[in-house]
């Protein structure tokens, strides 16, 4: 049924008590991941160093001295983010062979926190796209397309057509790391979040994707795409889990200048969250072209919630929010371009065999290395940025962007504590739908919801909200103001409450959990 | 309106990486033509927005050297090298010219 409760299986305690060892629970996840080997979600999984990691963490609770709350905790990582000793590829051909000499700084924190970390998550190349369609090691497949909610609404055209045609895309590009949550082979994955990443493959699969601000998360070590622009992003079951794994990530890091200095100071999301006080902002902006009608019903349906709840509501205008993907379209090709020059096969990565001149060997290489999709924005960048077109649209771009800023700046400052908004203009379209148009055309549609937050630097989350007419997860957004994450985890908690979010319906998922999560029906950890 | 040969011939060569073909050029024609309609937003009197941290001061930190001396590891991601050298093909041979270059753009 659509309202199911779920209950909160608390592994970390479980652990704590023993009911389950991190041993454990690794070769469940571990055997999970091969059972759901279909969806592609994985492009490594270091099964070894995870086992590893898992028997420390056994030893540390047998001494009764764990970490912390994630201690022994079954994690998975975009592969977009350096793991040292293990390959990391930006799903290219740039990359393939590639092994990190050292941790990203997220990934060295979940570690020192004594995460268990599986393995390395499949993404669009180099994390441009909006489908998870674009990598060199194939799509990945949405867990729902499998599940019994989206099997019982499908009516196949004809007996042969079967789940093989019928499977939906996870969203992108953080489509594995959105996957491996949404199967139950990790509790927490790592995406990274630049015009929606994190948050759109969260809505199609049905969990809690959080971009936080700009500046509060380090970079160090994430593969960059947009400087600007990009940040670390946290994909979970649960907002409880998303407020431990922020907790364990946030904060100053020497290595990179962009993190702010203040003191971040973790915290717990209260049991009972009231929203009678705050004021939410509905924009109207985002009632944008193409939403679907179901989605602008379960978003008028999430306002009436609050407004019951004794918060104000109101309808607030950005007047600049249709021009947040062009303007982004412009920052983005030119950060790019920027930063592909590094891949030149020198000194990491693919190298072309040719040799005949530094010039020749570089560009034989990135003709070899990069996909359509890649090559296309280096080249748009580029375009952008020549001395006559620099003025025209870099800078242009830019100003654009500062009146995007402003127009959030602006309803905060008017009162407005949080804004509600819907994630994504529909639910997951199957994969041969998706893929009839191209990269850029379904990355503007697919990031117009998500896209202006990034511009902001705002932290902003997808709450699972309700299944759609097909049986599929959808999601609706919080955005709230700068450095805020308490009260917008704190909004996003009281709304999760609300709606219920019924658990996935997977077969493989049920065989694996007899016996560890028997009496549960959703697994997070906090 | 289409990119005049000379432009791409010119982004080939500076981001030293091809079109491939017509669907690349098609590509960058469709890009231009998205990234016009910002030329409708206003922007008299606006000053362009690098960061949003713009308002903080960038973080400086001591000239100390805290870490390094990982050549061997740096080393071992690298095809071609030489003792702790990176071999890299002759330098300052420019490409060779749209006419003697292998590329879809020759002919256009």
């Amino acid at each position: 049924g659509l309202c199911q409760p779920v209950w909160r299986f608390q592994v970390s305690s479980a652990l704590k008590e023993g009911h389950v060892t991190p041993t454990e629970l690794c070769q469940r996840c571990l055997a999970l991941i091969k059972s759901t080997r279909f969806l592609n979600a994985y492009i490594t999984v270091a099964e070894e160093t995870a086992l590893k990691q898992a028997e420390e963490s056994e030893k540390r609770y047998k001494r009764g001295q764990p970490l912390g709350v994630l201690d022994g905790i079954p994690i998975a990582v975009k592969d977009n983010f350096n793991t040292a000793g293990i390959e990391t590829t930006c799903a290219s051909n740039m990359l393939k062979g590639y092994i990190s000499p050292y941790n990203a700084t997220v990934v060295q924190k979940l570690l020192d926190q004594g995460a268990v970390l599986l393995g390395k998550t499949n993404l669009d190349e180099f994390a441009m796209g909006s489908g998870s369609t674009d990598g060199v090691f194939g799509p990945v497949r949405n867990p729902w397309s499998y599940s019994r909610q989206y099997k019982e609404k499908s009516v196949p055209k004809s007996h042969s057509e079967d789940e093989e045609s019928n499977w939906v895309i996870t969203g992108g590009s953080s489509g594995g790391s959105a996957a491996a949550v949404s199967s139950f082979t990790c509790f927490a994955a790592l995406g990274s979040d630049t015009g929606g990443s994190t948050r759109n493959p969260a809505a199609h699969c049905g969990v809690v994707g959080l971009k936080p601000t700009y500046g509060l998360i380090s970079r160090h070590g994430l593969i960059p795409l947009v400087n600007s622009m990009d940040v670390p992003g946290i994909l979970t079951r649960c907002v409880d889990d998303a407020a431990v794994v922020l907790g364990s990530l946030a904060g100053h890091d020497p290595k990179d200048s962009t993190t702010i200095q203040d003191n971040f100071k973790p915290f717990e999301l209260p049991s009972l969250p009231d929203v009678s006080k705050l004021s939410i902002g509905i924009p109207k902006e985002y009632h944008a072209p193409g939403l679907s009608s179901e989605i602008l019903a379960l978003w008028s349906k999430a306002a009436d919630l609050f407004k019951n709840a004794g918060a104000k509501v109101i309808e607030v205008s950005l007047p600049h929010t249709r021009y947040s993907i062009v303007c982004y379209h412009v920052l983005c090709t030119a950060e790019v371009a920027s930063n592909m020059a590094r891949f030149d096969g020198l000194e990491y990565g693919h190298r072309s065999d040719m040799n005949k001149s530094t010039e020749s060997m570089y560009a034989a290489t990135r003709r070899e290395g990069f996909n359509d999709v890649v090559r296309g924005r280096i080249l748009s960048g580029n375009y952008f940025l020549l001395k006559q077109n620099y003025e025209n649209y870099f800078i242009k771009a830019q100003k654009v962007r500062r009146l995007i800023a402003n127009d959030f700046l602006k309803v905060f400052g008017s009162g407005v504590d949080i804004l509600l908004t819907p994630t994504t203009l529909s639910d997951a379209v199957p994969y041969r739908e998706f893929i009839k148009e191209d990269n850029r055309t379904r990355s503007a549609q697919d990031d117009i919801l998500t896209q202006a937050a990034n511009m902001a630097g705002l932290p902003a989350i997808n709450v699972p909200t309700a299944l759609s007419e097909r049986g599929l997860p959808v999601g609706l957004q919080f955005i709230g103001r700068s450095f805020q994450e308490k009260q917008l985890l704190t909004v996003a908690k009281w709304f999760e409450k609300q709606v219920k979010f019924p658990m996935i319906q997977l077969e493989e998922v049920k065989r694996h959990n007899h016996g560890i999560f028997q009496h549960q029906k959703s697994a997070s950890f906090s | 309106q289409p990119v005049a040969v000379e432009v791409l011939d010119h982004l080939e060569q500076l981001a030293l990486v091809d079109f491939r073909d017509a669907e690349g050029v098609e590509r960058l024609r469709k890009a231009i033509q998205f990234a016009d309609q910002l030329h409708e937003v206003n922007t008299d009197g606006v000053e362009p927005m690098d960061s949003v941290l713009e308002d903080r001061c960038l973080y400086l930190r001591e000239d100390d050297v805290t870490e390094g001396n990982c050549a061997n590891e740096l080393l071992k991601n690298a095809r071609e090298k030489v003792e702790e050298y990176f071999v890299a093909p002759p330098g300052n041979i420019p490409l060779p010219k749209l006419e003697e270059r292998e590329t879809f753009l020759q002919g256009s």
